[in-house]
């Protein structure tokens, strides 16, 4: 009787997919769930201290309040909100022509659009400041064509908007794509065949159809730009601090590793939460009509 | 039978080219208020072009199509009182059973009580449960789906129904039961239908009048029965199902032979205008063995192969130097009594024969 119980033991080993998710999996703990609680850990330690054995404290919460940190949490909050509603806009008739239109042309303008991620986003962003600059590539040639100098473009807040806009653009543009492809054409031509004008196509049918596109795209662009650090700090020089900012400087500025880690613990529950109800809200099996 | 008067739908001269390829090619038909008229064809002879003209999803390159006169090319789809069920049905996947039977009065910004109660009527009158309405249209099955999808096309109240091949999908058992469903339901409506499908067999069962097309063009209108007794050609009598054909040409006043062979056959068709053609003779009237011994039109042949086609067997004559072999059939219950390789005779009577020129 000993022997199938020793199979037994080992038997969950053999089934199909266990042993090929194994690299994965132990790659995931060690470099990801360990770092993540060993943030959530740090967290909870006295302040500007660097050893997790000691007794747990709140107050790094308590001091984010005090110290006026919700400032940083607001910023991040409203460029995310405004890059994402910006992208909508302007990715929707993009992804509708790369979907519907362009036919053969398509995978020119994927190429077109891809094509610059390969450049370190920085190196991308470095490449606005020259454009956007005083006497800079803008300026430049105003003055020079109708010699009027628009400058003070650099360094403020809708500087860093169109940075944000420029470089998360794929990130809402593709799934977009894809979500207005999965649109039958017989379902809006069956639409348009009981009296529906295009706008009322795009309201009752294109639209709801292809929000799955919708909701990837923009929850994938709002937790990033929840999360950026470059544009605010190269477009926008000192005229806002994002919380990615403020996070960065604790690791290593101020070298106050707790404070860092309870800001992103707090930053990774605010995106956390708004995804799971953005999520619960907006049922996609249902749209997707798998239910 | 509808009667026929004055035409409701008036096409003449609908062609519709894409670059050098013409998919309809000048057609003309009329049809009339209250009837159901079938367009049957093969998969490439155009059908599907023409009915999406009808509905408006397509432009056609010439000619005009009026209904109760008025000119209707230019008017789009969604301006157009008419109204089509899909092949694919093109239900909303993300609306209920009753959102989609409603969908055309919520564009028309009808209130919401009266479209829930017109609902509610169409799905009685299309035996869907009441509490379906906000049943997810996903969940239904497929004669559900096309219910749902007929439904929706009701409650637009077109002036004429499209129907794109609705029932391809289905299997046979329900596809034969919604057939004669739709039926019923155009007969309670009284509204026009146009169907379209490749099946003549399905046409046959529905339709008040038929009009068969290939190559963009339409080869014969008529009645089930019309296109059945006298059709019009070869590739009508053979677009019915399985027949037997022979190139023949004029031997006598009413006798034919068999083109560059010796056989003669006796006819009652009226052979004054006739040279050479095709005889076509149905399976189901041919006759073996003892009760073919006294008929008119004999031949002698050998079996070779009998299938069960259900209701009826049919048999396979090989006869020296014809290609085809002659099929016969007989009711399963009263079968040929020889064997397979049996040498018999098969024969048929004189009226039984159909002769088209071409």
């Amino acid at each position: 009787m000993a022997k199938p119980s020793q199979s037994d033991k080992i038997s969950w080993l053999k089934q199909p997919g266990v042993l090929a998710a194994l690299p994965a999996s132990l790659f995931l703990i060690i470099g990801f769930a360990g770092p993540l609680l060993l943030v959530v850990g740090y967290s909870f330690m006295p302040s500007k201290t660097f050893s997790l054995l000691q007794a747990p404290t709140f107050e790094n919460y308590t001091s984010i309040i005090s110290d006026s940190y919700y400032i940083s949490f607001f910023w991040s909050l409203a460029m995310a909100l405004t890059t994402v509603v910006l992208l909508f806009i302007i990715c929707y008739p993009i992804a509708y022509g790369m979907a519907r239109l362009f036919n053969r042309w398509a995978n020119l303008v994927t190429a077109l659009i891809a094509i610059p991620i390969l450049i370190s986003e920085n190196i991308r962003l470095f490449g606005w400041v020259l454009i956007l600059l005083k006497n800079g590539i803008f300026d430049g040639s105003m003055q020079s064509l109708f010699d009027m100098s628009i400058s003070g473009l650099l360094f403020t807040v809708p500087a860093i908007i169109l940075g944000l806009v420029y470089v998360y653009l794929p990130f809402t543009l593709f799934p977009l794509v894809i979500g207005i492809s999965m649109v039958p054409e017989a379902l809006k031509e069956a639409a348009s065949d009981l009296g529906a004008t295009r706008w009322q196509i795009f309201r009752e049918i294109e639209l709801p159809l292809s929000m799955p596109g919708l909701m990837i795209g923009g929850i994938l662009t709002f937790v990033l730009v929840l999360g950026s650090l470059a544009e605010a700090k190269i477009l926008g020089g000192q005229a806002i601090v994002m919380i990615a900012d403020d996070i960065e400087s604790s690791f290593t500025f101020a070298q106050n590793w707790p404070k860092g880690s309870a800001l992103s613990v707090l930053l990774i529950a605010l995106s956390g939460t708004i995804v799971f109800f953005l999520f619960k809200r907006v049922d996609l099996d249902r749209v997707i009509g798998r239910r | 039978m509808v009667e026929l008067s004055e035409p409701f739908l008036e096409l003449s001269g609908i062609t519709k080219r894409f670059g050098s390829f013409v998919a309809v090619d000048d057609v003309n038909l009329e049809i009339t208020e209250g009837e159901f008229f079938t367009l049957v064809g093969p998969s490439g002879s155009g059908k599907t072009t023409m009915i999406r003209m009808l509905v408006g999803m397509d432009q056609p390159s010439d000619g005009e199509m009026r209904l109760q006169g008025r000119v209707m090319n230019d008017l789009p789809a969604n301006k157009r009182p008419t109204c089509m069920v899909f092949q694919s049905l093109a239900l909303f996947p993300h609306k209920s059973v009753g959102e989609n039977i409603e969908f055309s009065m919520k564009i028309a910004g009808k209130d919401k009580a009266k479209r829930r109660a017109r609902v509610d009527q169409l799905m009685e009158q299309l035996r869907l449960p009441l509490s379906y309405y906000d049943k997810s249209v996903t969940q239904c099955s497929g004669g559900e789906r096309q219910r749902i999808a007929l439904a929706r096309a009701l409650a637009f109240d077109p002036q004429i129904l499209f129907f794109d091949e609705p029932l391809s999908a289905l299997d046979f058992r329900l596809r034969k039961a919604l057939e004669k469903e739709l039926k019923d339901i155009h007969r309670e409506t009284g509204k026009t239908f146009v169907y379209i499908t490749h099946s003549l067999e399905e046409a046959m069962v529905m339709s008040d009048r038929i009009a068969i097309m290939r190559k963009g063009r339409i080869v014969q209108v008529g009645t089930p029965h019309e296109i059945y007794n006298t059709p019009k050609n070869k590739f009508v009598a053979q677009f019915m199902g399985e027949v037997n054909t022979l190139s023949v040409e004029k031997a006598g006043e009413n006798t034919l032979k068999v083109t560059g062979f010796d056989e003669i056959f006796t006819v009652t068709n009226d052979l004054s205008d006739f040279t050479t053609g095709f005889l076509i003779i149905r399976p189901e009237v041919m006759k073996i063995g003892k009760s073919a011994a006294g008929m008119k039109n004999k031949i002698k042949g050998i079996t070779f192969n009998d299938y069960a086609l259900g209701s009826r067997v049919q048999y396979q004559i090989r006869i020296d130097h014809f290609d085809e072999p002659w099929l016969v059939e007989r009711l399963q219950d009263e079968p040929y009594e020889g064997r397979r390789g049996d040498t018999v005779d098969i024969g048929w009577r004189p009226e039984d024969s159909i002769l088209v020129s071409s």
